[in-house]
């Protein structure tokens, strides 16, 4: 009977063997295996080469088995935009946190989308600075409290959390740019559409992608991880609405 | 090949094309936009990558994933935009990738003017960003030097896999001489033909460009390594000109780049009036020819050292740290895209050997 096993669950050869750093309750390893899963299926691992930000994912490159980059803090739209130029027969993805993408990085997010670089950008927001300890981010929520927050995100002061998503989808030039979540089973499986279908446009040579993915920090929200699974749900997701918010399949239909 | 007359920016965009350079990413700036203009439309036509980026800082960073591939890349600038790619160029140093980066100088600190001037001797050869590294530093005099080294550049760049900084002043990009190109054109390089460049992990293991160490001791290691390879560059790559330095020399001038086509002139002249002055002009300023400014400063007859510079005074401290005390150094300079005349020069030569008994 044991011959007739067969292995429905295995892990993705595009990612390592090594143990994350990452804390519990955190969700990059969950979005580091759908990018492994979309790699693995499009066939895309060995012709990959992933840029790696500055911020709790900078390790990323010890966690995939493809070729990496490590950026300066924010620029990893433009060392994809080099690579990606001068290697059109490659694919090129940049994994970047909040504080990265949409602080100090958001020039080149901006016009690298706006050049319809042909790479593939996971955003990941968690709404907090996390490896320099918990501070304000663009993306943290009205009132949160932060350790350069202390009494919660002053609108009044800091402004509005920065919408990656609406932002980027203003820009013209075709691409495409979805958010998911990935707190329950279900966000999880139309997060693995969208970062795969990401991935097969960039195959396809079609256009800039975009999947900017909500997650969690209950090390710096200051809650376990399960209360941090529903405020996602609960404070991010109202002001973050999922979905695709630029395709060009459908522009073009 | 047949000589050509071109402007110094446009000569040094062919270079980089003869030099098997395809790649290059810019940003807009006076006084050296030119290159752009003429690399937009001619590298399409070899088959080569054009970018025009948003920004200096993102120019740095499209340099350091575009090195990744292991194919020449390249830009051009000035001081400010320079500047601005110096976070880019200390990631580079650290993760040890090749590039070359041209700085036609213009006036500073801060927006400055658009006019020659050397004031980033200091932000080129002291290494201009953060960390423990240097770059290679190469200074023509002319628009066929300007082409000679430009060619050079990216093999120094691919053998010490390292950046490398060429620097001219606004008039080497401005001028237009007559040139000459190599007949042969060289090919793009390979980027399987080395162990370190990202191809894709297929059957190997994966390859990750990074300069960070976590680890002190690795940290420590990678620094060592790049002090290794400092050492090999400065026994290897010293690169200088002697221009009428005799045993009747009295005054030893320290010029490079411009001002040294200038002090040539001084030369000439004061030859004539019975004078004898020498010069000496540094070509490579990272590795300084430290060994080569002592011995010429330590010949008898050489009375003093006077360093001219287009700025209030950078490269004289080398000058000053080689010649270690041997012989008086004198500084004379004009800058803000002011060039000193040769009468001008002419008169702080006849003070200073007037100064002498």
């Amino acid at each position: 009977m044991i011959n007739d096993a067969t292995t429905i669950f295995k892990r993705p050869e595009a990612l390592s063997e090594n143990i994350t750093h990452y804390c519990p309750g955190c969700t990059h390893g969950v979005i580091h295996r759908l990018v492994a899963e979309s790699l693995d299926e499009l066939g895309l691992r060995d012709r990959a080469v992933g840029v790696a930000p500055v911020g709790c994912s900078v390790l990323i490159y010890n966690y995939f088995t493809c070729d990496f980059l490590e950026a300066p803090h924010g620029r990893a739209p433009a060392l994809a935009t080099g690579f990606k130029r001068v290697r059109p027969d490659m694919i090129c993805f940049t994994y970047q946190g909040d504080g990265d993408l949409a602080s100090i990085g958001m020039g080149e997010i901006v016009h690298a989308a706006n050049r319809g670089e042909k790479i593939t950008v996971i955003f990941v927001n968690n709404a907090i600075y996390g490896m320099t300890g918990g501070q304000m981010a663009p993306t943290t929520m009205p009132g949160q409290r932060t350790t350069t927050s202390p009494k919660g995100r002053d609108v009044s002061l800091a402004g509005y959390p920065i919408r990656v998503a609406e932002l980027l989808s203003t820009l013209r030039t075709p691409s495409f740019i979805a958010r998911v979540a990935v707190h329950t089973p279900m966000h999880i499986i139309t997060a693995k559409k969208m970062i795969k279908k990401a991935f097969r446009l960039q195959k396809e040579g079609r256009c800039f992608s975009l999947v900017e993915v909500l997650s969690t920090c209950p090390t710096n929200w200051g809650i376990d991880p399960s209360a941090a699974t529903k405020w996602v749900g609960e404070a991010m997701q109202p002001y973050y609405p999922l979905g695709i918010y630029k395709d060009p399949e459908r522009e073009e239909s | 090949m047949a000589k050509k007359l071109m402007k110094g920016n446009e000569a040094i965009g062919e270079a980089a094309i003869c030099a098997g350079a395809l790649n290059y990413f810019a940003y807009p700036i006076t006084p050296q936009s030119e290159v752009a203009e003429y690399l937009c439309w001619r590298l399409p036509e070899v088959g080569g990558v054009f970018v025009q980026a948003e920004s200096e800082v993102a120019v740095g960073n499209m340099l350091f994933g575009a090195a990744a591939s292991g194919k020449r890349v390249f830009t051009t600038s000035s001081s400010p935009g320079i500047s601005l790619m110096q976070e880019a160029i200390s990631y580079m140093a650290g993760a040890h990738l090749p590039v070359v980066l041209l700085n036609i100088m213009r006036g500073g600190p801060g927006l400055g003017g658009i006019l020659p001037a050397q004031s980033d001797y200091f932000q080129a050869v002291k290494a201009g960003g953060h960390g423990d590294y240097h770059v290679i530093v190469l200074a023509p005099a002319s628009v066929q030097e300007a082409v000679d080294l430009m060619i050079l550049a990216f093999d120094l760049a691919d053998k010490y896999r390292s950046p490398v900084m060429i620097i001219g002043d606004g008039m080497i990009g401005q001028m237009m001489e007559s040139v000459e190109f190599p007949e042969k054109y060289r090919e793009q390089n390979d980027p399987n033909a080395n162990d370190w460049s990202l191809t894709g992990a297929r059957g190997r293991k994966p390859r990750i460009v990074k300069s960070l160490f976590l680890d002190p001791q690795k940290l420590e290691d990678n620094s060592l390594k790049l002090a290794e390879k400092y050492k090999e560059i400065k026994k290897n790559e010293v690169r200088y000109e002697l221009y009428k330095v005799s045993a009747k020399t009295r005054i030893l001038i320290a010029a490079y780049g411009t001002m040294a086509r200038i002090c040539q002139t001084v030369i000439d002249e004061l030859e004539e009036e019975g004078i004898s002055v020498g010069l000496f002009r540094p070509i490579s300023l990272y590795p300084f020819p430290e060994k080569v400014i002592y011995d010429e400063a330590a010949r008898k007859n050489i009375e003093r050292v006077l360093t001219i510079e287009m700025s209030i005074g950078q490269m004289v401290e080398d000058i000053e740290r080689c010649t270690k005390g041997i012989k008086p150094v004198d500084f004379f300079g004009r800058t803000g895209g002011i060039v000193p005349t040769p009468n001008e020069v002419k008169d702080k030569i006849r003070e200073l050997l007037a100064k002498k008994k």
